[in-house]
């Protein structure tokens, strides 16, 4: 009995989820009645008293919630209740836009910094200040120069992923290998020929590196974000239905996020592989 | 030497030294070659045989002097002066093809795809690696790379092609069939090739002249050996020439001891007009004297 390698993966991980599910049934599930009480109170308190109901929703109840959610993904009752698929929409199209203002800034000026040791030096000390901080403590003053909270999740967005991209850029350009651009250089290849023809190339590897640090940055601080500026998106969701109480709905929210990520990251990774080129 | 087509004159290469003096790799270099000649530069590490090519190539400057090809002073790197690489440099992202290509739209900017793409094969042809064109660098062997990188180099058409250790990093086998087909092309088109070497023999196959330098730093260009072997040589029985032990042990013993301690022994070594020497059956025969009237030291020393 030979298995590849993945298939026996895959059981084991079948097997590791099965558990998991197993053990969250087991802990959640209703012991028997706990004590007498009138059906007044009982229907007051709910199964939580009269039939020793965990208040944390198991498997079974997250699973139901998920597949109503997954029926209708894109209905709109109002404000406070939107399908996840808008949710959802709404969290992408704002890390899209942030994240694709941080590509137009940082990949060109992470160009010049890497082919300018001046520049380089220059702009040092502003990126080594600004690198470290907490994207959401620019949303006061975000909020407050914009004065509009989608806006100023767009730029928190924005601010939080253009660092990596950026010094990534600039590292990858400053590294190509001498001998290539010698090669360049012997050629008589025009600058503007050479950073496309040779830098860019050369670079790719390390710039998608670089945009794929930033985007899984963006998804997790869009959640912080969004619960902060609320209305729309993933991150209001989960502030939301915990307003509401509603567990369950944190729950397929928590896990919805975590796949949109994944995805998100896989749609770079598979980028960097087109880039990448084998020495 | 009456036709200069490449001419070195007096380059000095100095870098920065620790205690903030300035170390000299060489000093007041002179050297010459004709159209169609093929130069080899022999010398211990260290002596700044690199840095005379990168000059050469544009790639680097010289401190002082300048190095003049076809008439005019370079400035810079050229398309006339095609570089193949100790380490071939091939882009890895493009295949074969691409990188020729690469190399001859530089050159011919008007030319359509077409047009590119029949040149490059040519010369990819020519190196032996038809059939391997879609390939890219990492699934070639290390000689396939370096064949890549002299279709690369001929490909422009340069006035001069400068090789810095092309075949050091292959193995012998490998390095010996592409002597032989740098030697072919460049006997067949007449090429002007200025290479660096650490290999006695693949100087002594390849050469019409080999430039001897002294240790660095302070290098200095010792002598000129002309290799008295027929054009015709092949490299399988260039030991049976009856010229070939004096050529070779000529230059082997200026590498093992009169490299060291050269600027000892000879005292006033005219950089500007350094020895001749053609070694051939018997003693060393001097073809060219330098034109210092009084008793050159240089003379007895390439006894």
């Amino acid at each position: 009995m030979t298995f590849s390698l993945r298939f026996r993966a895959a059981i084991v991980s079948l097997v590791l989820f099965a558990a998991f599910l197993g053990i969250w049934h087991l802990a959640t599930r209703s012991t028997a009645a706990v004590a007498n009480m009138t059906p007044e109170y009982a229907k007051l308190m709910g199964l939580t008293a009269t039939a020793g109901k965990s208040a944390m929703p198991g498997p079974f109840d997250v699973g139901a919630k998920l597949w109503e959610h997954l029926k209708r993904p894109f209905y709109d009752n109002g404000p406070n209740d939107k399908g996840l698929g808008i949710q959802l929409g709404y969290s992408i199209a704002r890390v899209g836009l942030g994240y694709l203002l941080a590509v137009l800034v940082a990949i060109p000026l992470g160009f010049l910094i890497g082919m300018s040791p001046l520049i380089s030096k220059a702009l040092d000390p502003f990126i080594q200040v600004l690198k470290p901080i907490s994207p959401l403590a620019w949303m006061p003053l975000a909020l407050y120069t914009i004065k509009d909270s989608s806006i100023s999740a767009i730029f928190v967005i924005f601010i939080c992923s253009v660092w990596p991209m950026l010094l990534n850029t600039a590292f990858g350009v400053a590294a190509v290998r001498k001998e290539w651009i010698n090669v360049a250089r012997t050629l008589e290849v025009g600058t503007i020929r050479r950073a496309f023809t040779v830098i860019l190339p050369a670079a790719a590897p390390t710039i998608l590196t670089g945009m794929r640090i930033s985007i899984g940055i963006a998804w997790l601080v869009i959640v912080a974000a969004e619960m902060l500026v609320g209305g729309t998106g993933i991150g209001y969701f989960v502030w939301n239905e915990w307003n509401n109480l509603s567990i369950t709905n944190v729950i397929i929210a928590i896990l919805l996020i975590g796949i949109v990520g994944m995805l998100l990251d896989q749609v770079l990774a598979r980028f960097a592989r087109m880039v990448t080129f084998p020495e | 030497m009456t036709d200069k087509f490449i001419s070195i004159e007096g380059i000095a290469r100095r870098y920065p030294g620790a205690d903030g003096g300035r170390i000299s790799v060489f000093e007041n270099l002179w050297l010459s070659m004709s159209r169609g000649e093929f130069g080899c530069v022999i010398g211990h590490s260290g002596c700044g045989k690199t840095t005379v090519l990168n000059i050469l190539a544009g790639l680097d400057e010289p401190s002082e002097g300048a190095v003049i090809v076809d008439g005019q002073a370079i400035e810079g790197t050229s398309l006339d002066r095609a570089v193949i690489f100790q380490s071939h440099a091939l882009l890895p992202w493009r295949t074969v093809l691409g990188n020729v290509s690469y190399a001859v739209t530089s050159k011919w900017r008007k030319w359509d795809r077409a047009r590119v793409k029949a040149h490059a094969q040519k010369f990819i042809d020519l190196v032996g690696l038809t059939g391997s064109e879609h390939k890219r660098p990492s699934e070639l062997s290390g000689g396939m790379k370096q064949r890549v990188g002299i279709a690369r180099a001929l490909s422009i058409s340069p006035k001069i092609m400068l090789m810095d250790e092309p075949f050091s990093a292959l193995d012998a086998l490998t390095r010996g069939t592409l002597q032989d087909e740098v030697r072919r092309i460049c006997l067949e088109t007449g090429q002007t090739a200025f290479m660096i070497t650490h290999d006695v023999d693949e100087a002594i196959y390849l050469a019409d002249k080999i430039f001897l330098m002294t240790n660095g730093p302070g290098a200095v260009l010792a002598e000129i050996v002309e290799n008295p072997l027929p054009k015709d040589r092949g490299r399988i029985d260039l030991h049976r020439h009856p010229y070939y032990y004096a050529l070779r042990n000529h230059i082997v013993d200026f590498l093992v001891s009169r490299s060291k301690n050269f600027a000892a022994t000879v005292a006033n070594h005219d950089p500007r007009n350094v020895p001749t020497v053609r070694p051939g059956l018997g003693d060393p025969t001097i073809v060219s004297t330098p034109k210092v009237v009084e008793t050159h030291p240089a003379q007895t020393a390439a006894r």
